[in-house]
Order: C-alpha cells, then structure tokens, then sequence
C-alpha cells in the first residue's frame, strides 16, 4: 500500500442526515432525499443534476438495491453503486467515493448511506435462522464474547460500561436529528433488564432508521464549493478472522479495529493518536465495544480503558471527546448510515458547527465502525486543510 | 456364543417431580425423568449410543437398529441420523422399529437375529422413547424419557443370550394414532387384567417351558410395567421373587416406554456380576421374554455412564409452565416451527459439521478448525486437510455469555466459544448448565441436541455441556 496514495486529495464540501429514529412515517426515498438535498445545499448545489457524477450508496439490508437512491433522487445516466460491509457498510461507500475522485475520474461525487430497520416489524435485530448452527445467538450475544474474558484479566465491571452509556447519552441530548435525548444515570442501565450478559437495554445501541449523505470533490475544486472544506486525510477497511472460531483470538480486544487503525494511521502519519486526534465518532454497538475500542485505536493503553472513562477522557469536555453526538447508542444506527453519520458529526465538529456539542479547536477528527461477527472495520481521518 | 458385548444407557437431567402437575410444590417426592426442549428419542439414543461405544473402535458397528414409538420422523429414518451423529461406518445397516412398546427389545432381537445369521459382526441397538401424555392427565404421571443402548456380537459378550420366547397379541390397552400427540389408554383394570400382566407371563411361561428354566434360576428380572402394582403383580403370578426383580424406578425415571425394559436390563447388568441369569421381559401389542446369562467379560468393561450415573444427576423443574413450553404444549406469540424451513442442500453439504461435528486438521502445519476450511488460517496451505472428528474430545469455555434476547424455551441461552483440544474452537450453545456455572476455562463436553426447529422439522448440532466424571476420553 501507498499511504501517501490519496491523502487530502479529496474534500468534504457538503454533508446532511436525516433526523434518526423510528421514522414511521417516513419512506426510505424520504430520508434518502431529506440527507441528500440538505448536503447539496451545504455545499451550495443547486444543479445536482449536472454536478453529481456518480452515486456511491451504503445499505445492509436494502429494499430495492441501487434504484432506491437512483429513483429517490432521479440521478440516472450515470454510475450507482451500493456497498454492503455489515456496520462498515457507509464508511466502505465513503471509501469508494473517495477513490473515485482521488484518483481524477470525477469532479463531485454524492455518497448516501441508508438503512430503514423498522419497516420489519421486530424490536432490535430479526433473528433469521437460515442455517442450523448459523446464529447460537444475536448481535448482542457476538459482541459480548470478549466481556467475560475482559473482565476477568483487567477487573473490568458492568459499572464501567455503564459510565460510557451515561456519556453517550448526554451527548445525544445535544444533537438535535439524534433518536434519543434523555439523561440516565448509572442506576438506570445496572438496573435495566438484561438483553444478553453483560449488556443491559442501554447497553445497546438505539436501532433506527435513518440516512445520511456527503458531497465529495477534488480538493482543487473544494473552493468553489464553500471556504471551509474538510479535507479526507485517511480511509481505511480491514477484515479479521471470525472470532468466534479464530484459532488465535484472545477475547481481550477486536482483531479488525487493529488491522484498521494500523493502515489508517500509516496513510494519516499518525504516530501517537491520543494526541494527534481532537474528536472521535467510535462504533458503540454496544457499551463494551466502545471501551474495547478505545485500546484497540491505542487511545489508552491495553486494560487502563475502565480508568479513562472514570476519568472522563472521552467525554465531551475531556482530553479526547468520543460520540460528541451520542454516537450509535442514542443518535441511532441505522446500520448502513452510521458510517456516513460519523462523517457528518465529524464535519460539522471541524467546521465548528457543532452547537453545544462542540469541542474547541477540533482539526483532525477519526470515525471508526465494527461490525459483523465482528469481523470487518472502516476507518476514516478527516481533517481542516 | 452371541450376546451383548457393551452397553449404555441415558436418562435426562431434567426431572418433573409429579407435585407440580398438581399444582403443589413438595420438594423430594416422586418424580419423573423429562426430555429438556432440545432433546428428544434421537438425541437422547445418540447420549446411550456413545456410552455404549465408548472404549470402543465405533468401526465395529455393521448395523444399527433404533426401536423406538416417538422418532420424530413418520417417513425418515432415525437409524441414519444416529449412525450419522455417531460418525459410523458409510456402509452400516440402518432400520427403525417401531409401533410398539416393545420396539427396542424388537431392535435388539434384530441384532441378534443379524449377528446369528452373520450379516453383521457388531450391531448396535438404541431404544429411545420420548413419549408424550396429555397435561395433568394419569398417563402423564407415569411416562418418562430416556434410551438405552446395546452393542450385539458373537465375541467378548458380557451377557449371552440362551434363549428368547415371543407372544403376538392384539388388543387395544394402549395406543396413540397417526397425527394425535398423546398416548392413551383403556381403562386400567381391562388393560391391567387382559393386557400387560396375562401377556408379558404368557411369554416368561413360554420361556420357562422352552428352556426347562423355573423363576428361581434367575438372579435378576428386568421386566417392563406400567406402573408400579402392574410390575409387583406380573411378578407374582410368574413366581419371581420380589428380591429378583430389578428395581423398577417408578418415581425416579418414569415409564420410559419402549425404552423401559431395556433400561432396566441396562441397570441389571451394572450390579451383575460374571455367572448371573438374567430375565429379559418386554411388553407390547405381546410380549416376549428372554434368558441371559453375564459371562467374565462382564468385570473387564470399562466405566461408563449408565443408568445409575444418570439417575444422581438431576435438575427438577420448578415451574409446570416451564415444562408445558418445552413440550410445545403452549402457543407461543412467535413459533419457529412456522419458519422457512433449513435448506435441504445445505443440510446436504453440512452433515459431517452438522450432525458427525466433523473438523479438520491441516496436514501441513497441524493447525485444527471448526467447520472445515479450504485455505489454512495459519500457514495458507489449500485443500490439504484431513477430516477430524470433535465430538468425543474435551473442551473448555473460553468466553461466554447469556443471551436473554434470543428466543429458546428457558431464557437465557448460554452461548460461547469453547476451546476443543486439539486447537480447534467452535461457537456453541451451552445446555445443561446453571448460569452461576458459567466461567472462563470451564471443563466441557458435548452432546448432540435439538438445535433449533425452524421449519416444523428437527434441526439436530452439537452443545457443549460441563464435563461431568466419569469423564469422556478422546479416541
């Protein structure tokens, strides 16, 4: 790999997402437009016709493929894709479309991330049983393979997770398109029925429905759209064995966070990322994953997390602020937009457009999803030129 | 010289202690052994079949006959998911016997018979019954769960068969048609008179006058009955005295239906010692009755996990609703058996990691998976793996969790990754195990269940259970 391949060759010039939650009323073509037509205004287009030149679009379980976006924004005679990378899937749309433009091909490129869960009729993951031994249990039940283990050799607690959903929480009070805006205390989420050990209810990310969007062009042309560009310093996907049948997992941290943040900091040329980093959107499926996550991006060092999130490090005015708009847990996660909603959080932290959530000075921010069994993470660094 | 060379036998862990069907809760009454929601006359065989193997090479089987009245399939035989489960010879005899409370000493005098006439060498009989009465009727106070098994040969038995006396008989006592789920029964005076005690001593008569052999020749008789003053009374009118009797459980198994003879002969043969005449009685549509007798061999077989092992390993259920779920006899909101069924080609391509829990080994660098790869994790080889089978190795829990969100019939489930020796992991649910048991490097084996029933159908794959002594060895 050549890390200095596509670094700041491509600018954010326009961002928008819809407002998450269970949008009953609402269609995937509604929030799909809502999200696209809020970032072509933020970069100042009012002709997308003629200067959107291909679609890169995100979805884990889409309706209808490429012709959702295509028909719901009528962009035809040119390229659509979509992406699937299980909760990566917006980061690897981003991914594409920044390809696209770093390497000279388009001008201006529109990514759309979007996934409408709610319109299945079940609270939380449908559990599809397609296989004999495909699911011994649920997304929940994945994720928290490494908690027994984790607890054990750091001494770790259900009270330390805890803390990071009480964070997450505040924060989504102050992100106005967040899904849910409710303070609740360390009491509530102890005492909150179990959903799979040791993850209580607001252990768990709110499922939503949901779409986000972004406007990428050549950094050349990013003036032309607005002063404030945010330039896209690193993207990055990694792929890891299935921990559940890895020969050589260990239970303490996830192997794809690893691989990723290896390759993203190579092409960012971040060698010590708790300093070199202001804001961070990570994927906090569930409580632990954000407390694992915090040492697989080396923010903190292996087991010291519990004590970072005593100390409020990552909390919105801490050293390092992580899921300044609530992040999966009460922003939402509509699976296939979570991705491109980070980016959007990111920007508008850059562009010091983040209201009461904003942290001061922010100029690199990193995204961080994991998903699967989990076996697949994305990455993006972003950055003010 | 042709008899019985091994034997083993299960019983569920999980007991119905017979107050709670009144809706009383008194602990330490009688009880009966229940199959837990994921077991069942195929998976409870499969437990006693490899009691019976085990310290066996499994290539001796030639032939394996299940007796049965409850095999989950009407049209599909149960015999090859067993031999499958089991990890048998491609080329062994299958055949299911049923209809009849005496299906499994019917599969064991197929065995016998096979042997005699040396189409098979090694015969391995499972007799597996998971009967099922109607809720709080007098029939559900008295059936139970549970399988026995039988290794037959012409070498090294420890109880050869002298002879064997049949009686064919109709009448209608007990019975249950094409599509009801229950049993039923006559009324019990007509049933007890005219059924059970004047048939099943008909055929000990039989026996006796065919042999030359009187009721005090045997030193233990393992005989089918219904209830407790059924078994006391067909005793009595055969002339065997009450110390003879192998003890027939009643309040601690239940009638394990077909199983239920064979099971006792089953407990019989962990007390006898070399020399013993044992009688053999099974009852059904007739009976047929048979005279043993235990050889020296008897005191070389290795332990095993039988009858007695099984009945000091218990879990009563404290709830009658818990046990009315397992048993589908409750509709539930969302009912997997609705569900589109498991692909029958991916059960096709899935069998030896499915049913055989077949791993492999890479032959280049050693390195072990669970399911089968084609490229190597470890050194990259391609498609240089032998087959390795996992489910008779040890394990332990490398990291776990109880999952509340998915649906089973007794929340949570416990799932988690075990470590097998050998260095493969495999992603299991965990059965049999309290979740204040639950801990990082937990010693486990597994056990062949019901994993599922998507599709109306039962879904059968390996659980990981605590290891529990005596425990299994690898071979």
């Amino acid at each position: 790999m050549n890390p200095d391949a596509i670094r700041d060759k491509t600018a954010i010039v326009g961002v928008g997402c819809c407002k998450f939650g269970e949008n009953w009323t609402q269609s995937p073509e509604d929030m799909i437009v809502e999200a696209a037509y809020e970032a072509y205004a933020d970069a100042g287009i009012d002709d997308p016709q003629r200067r959107i030149e291909a679609v890169f679009c995100g979805a884990a379980y889409p309706s209808r493929g490429t012709a959702e976006v295509a028909e719901s924004l009528k962009l035809f005679d040119r390229p659509v894709s979509l992406v699937q990378n299980y909760c990566a899937t917006g980061t690897d749309a981003f991914r594409y479309g920044v390809f696209s433009v770093a390497c000279g091909l388009y001008d201006t490129v529109l990514v759309v991330g979007f996934d409408k869960p709610k319109d299945r009729g079940v609270s939380g993951p449908s559990i599809m049983m397609s296989g004999v031994r495909d699911l011994p249990a649920t997304p929940a039940g994945w994720f928290a393979l490494c908690a027994a283990r984790y607890f054990e050799k750091y001494g770790a607690t259900r009270e330390d997770l805890a803390r990071i959903a009480v964070k997450n929480h505040h924060n989504g009070t102050l992100a106005p398109k967040s899904m849910l805006k409710r303070e609740i205390t360390i009491d509530d989420v102890l005492k909150a029925r179990i959903i799979s050990w040791p993850f209580g209810l607001y252990d768990c990310a709110a499922q939503s429905d949901g779409a986000a969007a972004v406007v990428l062009t050549r950094r050349e042309l990013a003036k032309t759209f607005r002063d404030d560009f945010v330039l896209v310093r690193a993207v990055a996907i990694a792929l890891a064995p299935n921990p559940q049948s890895d020969p050589s997992f260990d239970f303490l941290g996830w192997k794809p966070t690893i691989y990723a943040a290896r390759q993203a900091y190579a092409m960012a040329g971040i060698a010590n990322p708790r300093k070199e980093i202001d804001v961070a959107q990570v994927h906090d499926c569930f409580t632990l994953t954000e407390l694992l996550t915090y040492e697989d991006l080396g923010l903190c060092d292996k087991g010291a997390a519990k004590e970072h999130v005593a100390a409020g490090t990552f909390a919105l005015k801490g050293e390092l602020p992580i899921n300044t708009d609530g992040g999966l847990k009460s922003f939402g996660h509509p699976t296939g937009a979570t991705g491109v909603r980070m980016i959007y959080e990111n920007v508008l932290q850059l562009q010091g457009r983040a209201g009461p959530r904003q942290v001061d000075n922010a100029a690199v921010a990193l995204s961080h999803n994991i998903g699967g069994a989990p076996q697949t993470c994305g990455m993006t660094i972003l950055a003010r030129p | 010289m042709i008899g019985i060379t091994s034997y083993g036998a299960y019983v569920p862990a999980t007991r119905l202690p017979l107050a709670l069907i009144g809706g009383s809760r008194s602990e330490g009454g009688p009880e009966k052994a229940v199959a837990s929601y994921d077991e069942d006359a195929i998976t409870m065989g499969v437990a006693a079949a490899t009691e019976c193997l085990r310290g066996f090479d499994r290539a001796v089987v030639d032939a394996v006959f299940v007796g049965s009245t409850t095999l989950p399939y009407q049209e599909k035989l149960a015999a090859s998911i067993v031999a499958k489960a089991l990890d048998l010879r491609r080329d062994v005899a299958t055949a299911d016997y049923g209809g009849s409370l005496r299906a499994g000493a019917s599969a064991l005098r197929g065995a016998l018979d096979a042997v005699a006439a040396g189409t098979a060498r090694g015969a391995l009989v499972v007799a597996s019954d998971c009967r099922l009465a109607a809720p709080r009727s007098a029939l559900e106070r008295s059936v139970g769960d549970g399988a026995a098994a039988f290794l037959v040969g012409d070498a090294h038995c420890i109880l050869a068969c002298e002879a064997l006396h049949a009686v064919a008989d109709e009448i209608l006592d007990v019975w249950r048609a094409a599509g009801d789920p229950f049993v039923h029964t006559w009324e019990e005076r007509f049933v007890v008179e005219h059924g059970h005690r004047s048939v099943l001593v008909e055929a000990m008569r039989g026996l006796f006058q065919k042999t030359g052999l009187g009721p005090d020749d045997f030193a233990r008789a393992a005989l089918y009955a219904p209830d407790l003053a059924s078994h006391q009374a067909a005793a009595r009118a055969a002339g065997l005295a009450t110390e003879r009797l192998q003890s027939p459980l009643f309040g601690r198994l239940g009638n394990t239906g077909a199983a239920f003879a064979p099971m006792l002969l089953v407990a019989a043969l962990e007390e006898a010692r070399p020399g013993e005449r044992l009688l053999f009685a099974s009852y059904g549509d007739g009976a047929e009755a048979s005279a043993w007798r235990t050889t020296a061999e008897i005191e070389k077989l290795g332990p095993r996990r039988a009858i007695h092992w099984h009945l000091d390993r218990r879990r009563a259920i404290r709830d009658y609703a818990a046990y009315l779920r397992a048993r589908h006899l409750e509709a539930a909101e969302h009912d997997v058996r609705q569900g589109p069924a498991i692909s029958a080609t991916v059960h096709f391509r899935e069998r030896d990691h499915d049913l055989s829990f077949h791993g492999v080994r890479c032959r280049r660098c050693g390195a072990e998976y669970f399911p089968s790869q084609r490229v190597c994790y470890n050194c990259h080889a391609r498609d240089d793996f032998e087959s390795i089978r996992l489910s008779d190795r040890p394990g332990w829990l490398l990291s776990w969790t109880l999952d509340h969100f998915f649906p089973t019939p007794e929340p949570p489930l416990a799932a988690g990754v075990v470590q097998i020796e050998g260095g493969a992991r495999a992603y299991l649910q965990l059965t049999g195990v309290g979740s204040e048991e639950l801990r990082c490097d937990l010693p486990l084996e597994f056990v062949f269940r019901r994993i599922h029933e998507v599709g109306g159908k039962p879904n059968y794959f390996w659980k990981a259970t605590p290891s529990r002594n005596p425990r299994p060895e690898p071979q």
